[in-house]
């Protein structure tokens, strides 16, 4: 567009001039890697932080000039991100080729070492593996418990009825209570003296009903409390589709008599499916995250260790910093290959339909 | 069996296709499967009223009353106020005299650190969404892609250089470390989604506006943001949600003045050594659940009603 075009010529790296971010970035870096060996870290960390906001500086000023908005929306975000997200993850990336306990003071490069320490040692190797096959196995059934529940209710909850707005939010609360409350009167629940389940099912069997007793029960239990938090979150997300669509398409399809399933897929779906991916999306890399609910239903008992829970142990009780960095770059990667899988898959169906 | 009378429709549930009226067939049985979906809320909710000595009874009482006659009597309790007074002042040692516990405190941090966080995730995460989606940047794809991976890694992670950070910087227990923390958690979620409701807006009405000479910043201001009010309300509720709720930052970033519920929540509960202290726990949640139910109920017009973005698609 002309608008965001302009003649002003970029300026090369020895141009002293404030929208020069190139010449920036050089004496940012350089200036960063002396101050970091000679000077305490107090002082550089703050040196250090000065040149991030001059590298910003000039490409604020840079995309002001040249009128780059898009540079001049995001560079505050991205600052931010960058800050708090971004440099501690590039800090533990390091970290992760170190050998450092966060109880000692010692520190050692190791180079690949604790990568293959978790991927192939005897001793650790297959916890890590056992506890990610457990986190796939939550993932898929989570995610799909949540998606199939999340999208039944949103379908509830489609047409204007009397009182909705006052179920609805029955529906939605859940969502909203602390994790450390619902896990732990889930423990309540699920107990197999005190607990509502047991109770019941004692009374219609004469049994000792005990759910967390094998693997499938505990799973199941988890399962259960998991999806029934966070099914609204799903429906939240596909009810704003389905209220999208627009009315004169249901009509249209009333008057060409088209059968109540064409009518799903081909007038309703194209609105939600956008917002399902989203929902799925994060809702899968929530999952891969499962830890909480974990440690307040079962402590990882019964088989139920996720690679999330096993990496707070490694990192923070056992203090083995650079191990669990090691191990949740590995899990990164996964995530990342199973993202772009369904991101790729989401694009294709968009151009492809 | 497309145009004849259906099951459904025999038995009072009106079709419209999908957007349209309902009656109150509709309402009976999403009643239904609304109770029974917030039943397990509704316990805590009653187990806060509970006396103390009825929380762990076998048969579990149920309900504060009978529901005229309704629910058996082994299930009913006399509801007490009691469990509330001892979240703000209890008796915290054998035989001493009740103390203040602070809860009043951890409220206010709870009710700042997570409006403030996620109304300045909202400001920076729509400017640079605007920005993605308007004016795409070289490698667009790849700067989502990077924020949203921001997101993937367990929180357990990154805490560790986060300590290490604030503390040399001197943030550590500060109102401005969690508040900057927390509003670098919501980003990712903030762009990603009101990208997707600036997508959807049609351009046509934004370059009518330009050639009539209107500045990029009235466009922005005066178009395209009333267009996506329903997401900024839903960005902002699920950002609440999350932030109000979050325990490992919490727990290992913030200090005695700056604490908040949750993290207090687990530590009154599990204190003391007498296994945990279920009435009061769920007090304590009944109580911090009311201002972001109230929130979600209030937005909730502008949640559904609003999110009719898709009206002027390309």
């Amino acid at each position: 567009m002309s608008l965001t075009q302009s003649a002003r010529p970029t300026p090369t790296l020895f141009n002293v001039s404030a929208d020069n971010w190139r010449l920036a970035i050089v004496v940012a870096l350089v200036v960063s890697i002396i101050a970091g060996i000679v000077l305490p870290a107090a002082v550089s960390f703050w040196l250090i932080g000065a040149m991030v906001a001059l590298v910003a500086a000039s490409f604020v000023v840079n995309a002001y000039r040249r009128r780059y908005y898009g540079g001049l929306l995001v560079a505050p975000a991205i600052a931010v991100l960058f800050v708090m997200n971004i440099f501690p993850l590039l800090w533990s990336l390091g970290l992760s080729f170190f050998a450092y306990q966060s109880n000692q003071q010692s520190i050692r490069f190791v180079g690949l070492n604790n990568y293959i320490k978790v991927l192939t040692n005897e001793i650790a190797a297959p916890d890590n593996w056992h506890a990610l096959s457990n986190t796939a196995l939550f993932v898929v059934l989570t995610v799909s418990a949540q998606m199939i529940v999340g999208f039944l209710l949103a379908m509830l909850f489609a047409k204007q009825f009397p009182l909705r707005k006052y179920l609805l939010i029955l529906v939605l609360t859940p969502m909203m209570l602390s994790v450390v409350a619902s896990g732990v009167f889930f423990t309540y629940y699920y107990d197999p003296t005190f607990g509502i389940l047991s109770y019941v099912v004692n009374d219609a069997t004469d049994g000792q009903f005990i759910l967390m007793s094998s693997k499938a029960g505990a799973v199941a239990g988890i399962v259960f409390a998991d999806a029934w938090m966070w099914s609204p979150f799903v429906m939240l997300l596909v009810l704003a589709g389905l209220v999208s669509v627009p009315k004169y398409l249901y009509e249209a399809a009333a008057i060409d008599r088209v059968s109540a399933w064409r009518r799903f897929w081909s007038i309703t779906f194209p609105y939600i499916r956008g917002l399902l991916m989203l929902a799925l999306l994060f809702r899968t890399i929530e999952a891969f995250k499962l830890a909480d609910l974990v440690i307040l239903l079962t402590k990882g008992g019964n088989d139920t260790m996720t690679i999330s829970y096993h990496l707070i142990r490694i990192a923070n009780e056992q203090n083995k910093t650079s191990e669990g960095a090691a191990l949740s770059y590995v899990m990164l990667f996964m995530v990342i290959v199973l993202t772009n899988l369904y991101l790729y898959l989401a694009n294709r169906r968009n151009k492809g339909g | 069996m497309a145009s004849g009378v259906s099951f459904w429709e025999r038995i009072g549930f009106r079709s419209g296709g999908g957007v349209g009226d309902a009656g109150w067939g509709r309402t009976l049985g999403v009643a239904i499967v609304s109770l029974i979906y917030f039943l397990p809320v509704l316990f805590i909710i009653f187990t806060a009223f509970k006396p103390q000595e009825l929380a762990l009874s076998v048969p579990p009482t149920l309900s504060p009353t009978s529901f005229f006659g309704l629910i058996p009597d082994q299930f009913v309790f006399s509801p007490t106020l009691e469990n509330f007074g001892s979240v703000f002042s209890r008796v915290m040692t054998a035989g001493g005299a009740p103390e203040a516990t602070g809860f009043d405190r951890f409220f206010f941090n709870s009710i700042v650190i997570a409006t403030v966080s996620v109304l300045l995730a909202l400001v920076l995460g729509t400017l640079a969404s605007y920005g993605f989606s308007r004016y795409p940047l070289k490698g667009n794809d790849t700067y989502l892609f990077i924020i949203l991976t921001t997101r993937m890694l367990p929180a357990i992670v990154v805490v560790i250089p986060i300590i290490l950070m604030f503390r040399a910087v001197g943030l550590a227990g500060s109102y401005t470390g969690i508040i900057l923390l927390y509003t670098a958690f919501n980003l990712a979620f903030t762009i990603w989604m009101m990208k997707s409701f600036f997508d959807e807006l049609s351009t046509d009405v934004e370059d009518a506006a330009r050639i009539d000479g209107s500045s990029e910043t009235k466009v922005f201001l005066k178009i395209c943001l009333p267009q996506v009010v329903a997401g900024l309300a839903a960005t902002f509720v699920f950002g609440l949600i999350l932030t109000w709720n979050e325990f490992l930052f919490a727990l290992l970033l913030t200090g005695p003045d700056t604490r908040t519920v949750p993290v207090a929540m687990n530590q009154a509960v599990a204190s003391g050594g007498r296994g945990t202290d279920w009435t009061l726990l769920a007090a304590i949640e009944t109580l911090f659940l009311i201002p972001v139910f109230l929130v979600t109920f209030f937005l909730q017009d502008h949640l559904l009603r609003g999110v009719t973005f898709g009206t002027v698609k390309k």
